[in-house]
């Protein structure tokens, strides 16, 4: 897995905890610790109240596709050898959206609404992604 | 106070377009410039306001190449492809405010020859949160973020790829009516079909070229405009719009409303004209899905009718609303709409290559940054 040549985050303090969550297989999302609004992605103010008191919530990794689009093209070569493939927007039941590539869904399932679940993809030793599977 | 005709075109240029070259962006954006600045008939060092695209010359440039003994503004307005229409409105305001008489807008890039739109994202700092959080899944270039909003519109309204292909089609052949377009041959529905998937549901002739060269254009002041080699250009309504969550189109509320709709009311309040009065529109089509949603967001129709409203050559010459009659981003150039403003000009002058008769009245936009928009609406003057 030495040999990992697609883009990485950069993670910041503000950011971190997103990530060590998919590391353990769990869907962290940032919320607002004074008005409990779910925000992403990770941000320093919550655009409800502007307080800047963050907290981290476990979500549910559940949803409802809202979109879609199928890559046929490497953008950055380290995707060569995905082509093609499925990158669905998801609107997730904590009321935010995600975007992640697809495991387990073909073309002819994708329909607005298709009910999905999050699945951590361990793509190095410090690296997990999200991936959406059928719910 | 309005912006309402605050200010005039005076001058537009640009540099031969090309795909491949090894001239630098610098000499293509002063190319133009120059270009711009005779047509308005002044001297380089008549310019006293500067708003060049981003991430290209500086003011220092300018003054070093044209010899600018007192430049009194100097901005960028970042905004990606909307800059440049949006930059007609900051234009427009320093020179209501008296800070300036000739503002010169310009842009030169090596689009084609330099690094290519998938690479120069990730370097954007506004788009640092996609870097982090989309461009790991594989979402990285314009046309994979877009995609999605394409699709979102085709399932809510039944919008279909061959409506698309109408824009692709429409706009090629008006490149081919051009001297100074890059792609002039003319293509089809078919063609536009078969043309390879990208990022589905658009396919390559959906998508806009990468490309080298220049265009600027000068606003000027009335009191000036009225004397000067061309006729002016007046513009009578101006306006920018940003969308919510204007970086992560993800997390937008509505995926197929853009920030030109926050826009377009402003723009015609102040110039104080319906749709109706439009008889030539420029807009920016960096993909075909982005003219037709625009088209939607500017009030031309309902949203989710876009798609009948560009059926059968619509946006044709002789078309309901003749679109982008210099071939646009999509068959002459990418100068992120730069050479849009330049062919609303001509039009509006009567100097165009794929002239639309009596061309009075003309509309132009700018689109960028994922889901910024401005326009302008200018008259002959």
């Amino acid at each position: 897995m030495s040999d990992y040549d697609k883009l990485v985050p950069s993670p910041t303090p503000d950011t971190q905890p997103y990530w060590t969550g998919l590391q353990e297989h769990r869907l962290c999302l940032q919320a607002c610790a004074d008005c409990g609004r779910v925000r992403h992605y990770p941000r320093p103010v919550c655009d409800s109240c502007w307080s800047m008191n963050a907290k981290w919530i476990d979500a549910s990794g559940r949803g409802k596709v809202h979109s879609w689009t199928i890559t046929h093209y490497a953008f950055h070569p380290g995707f060569k050898g995905d082509l093609p493939y499925i990158l669905v927007t998801v609107d997730m039941d904590e009321g935010v959206r995600m975007n992640a590539q697809v495991r387990g869904i073909v073309e002819a399932d994708l329909r607005v609404g298709l009910p999905v679940k999050v699945g951590y993809d361990k793509v190095k030793d410090d690296l997990t992604l999200p991936v959406f599977e059928k719910a | 106070m309005s912006l309402r005709e605050a200010a005039a075109v005076t001058g537009v240029g640009e540099t031969k377009y090309l795909r491949g070259t090894d001239r630098t962006a610098l000499s293509f954006q002063l190319e133009a410039s120059l270009n711009a600045i005779r047509d308005a008939g002044l001297q380089p060092s008549d310019i006293d306001g500067l708003i060049p695209y981003g991430h290209g010359a500086v003011a220092e440039d300018f003054i070093t190449n044209f010899g600018i003994k007192d430049l009194r503004f100097s901005a960028t307005t970042p905004m990606g492809g909307a800059s440049a229409v949006a930059s007609i409105q900051c234009a427009l305001a320093v020179i209501q405010a008296g800070i300036c008489k000739h503002v010169l807008l310009s842009l030169g890039r090596t689009g084609y020859s330099g690094g290519r739109i998938g690479m120069r994202v990730q370097q954007m700092p506004q788009f640092r949160t996609i870097g982090e959080f989309e461009m790991p899944l594989g979402a990285i270039a314009p046309a994979q973020l877009y995609a999605p909003m394409a699709r979102r519109h085709m399932e809510l309204y039944g919008t279909t790829s061959r409506q698309l292909a109408e824009i692709a089609v429409t706009t090629r052949y008006h490149a081919s009516l051009q001297t100074n377009a890059t792609m002039r041959s003319p293509i089809t529905i078919e063609d536009h079909q078969a043309s390879r998937m990208i990022s589905d549901p658009l396919r390559l002739l959906d998508c806009s070229l990468e490309s080298d060269g220049g265009a600027a254009i000068v606003i000027s002041a009335p009191d000036r405009a009225k004397d000067m080699a061309k006729r002016p250009i007046m513009v009578m309504g101006v306006a920018e719009g940003h969308p919510d969550s204007p970086s992560a189109i993800t997390q937008r509320p509505d995926l197929t409303t853009l920030g030109l709709a926050k826009a377009a009311p402003k723009a015609f309040g102040m110039a104080g004209i319906t749709h109706s009065d439009i008889h030539v529109a420029e807009i920016y089509d960096c993909f075909t899905y982005i003219v037709m949603c625009q088209l939607e967001d500017l009030g031309f129709c309902k949203k989710g009718e876009g798609g009948s409203f560009i059926e059968n050559g619509a946006l044709g010459l002789n078309g309901r609303l003749p679109v982008n009659t210099h071939g646009g981003l999509l068959s002459q150039a990418h100068m992120a709409g730069m050479n849009h403003i330049v062919e609303l000009t001509r039009q509006l002058r009567g100097e165009a290559q794929a002239q639309v008769p009596n061309a009075e009245i003309g509309l132009v936009t700018g689109y960028g940054d994922m889901g910024d928009g401005a326009v302008a609406i200018m008259r002959r003057g």
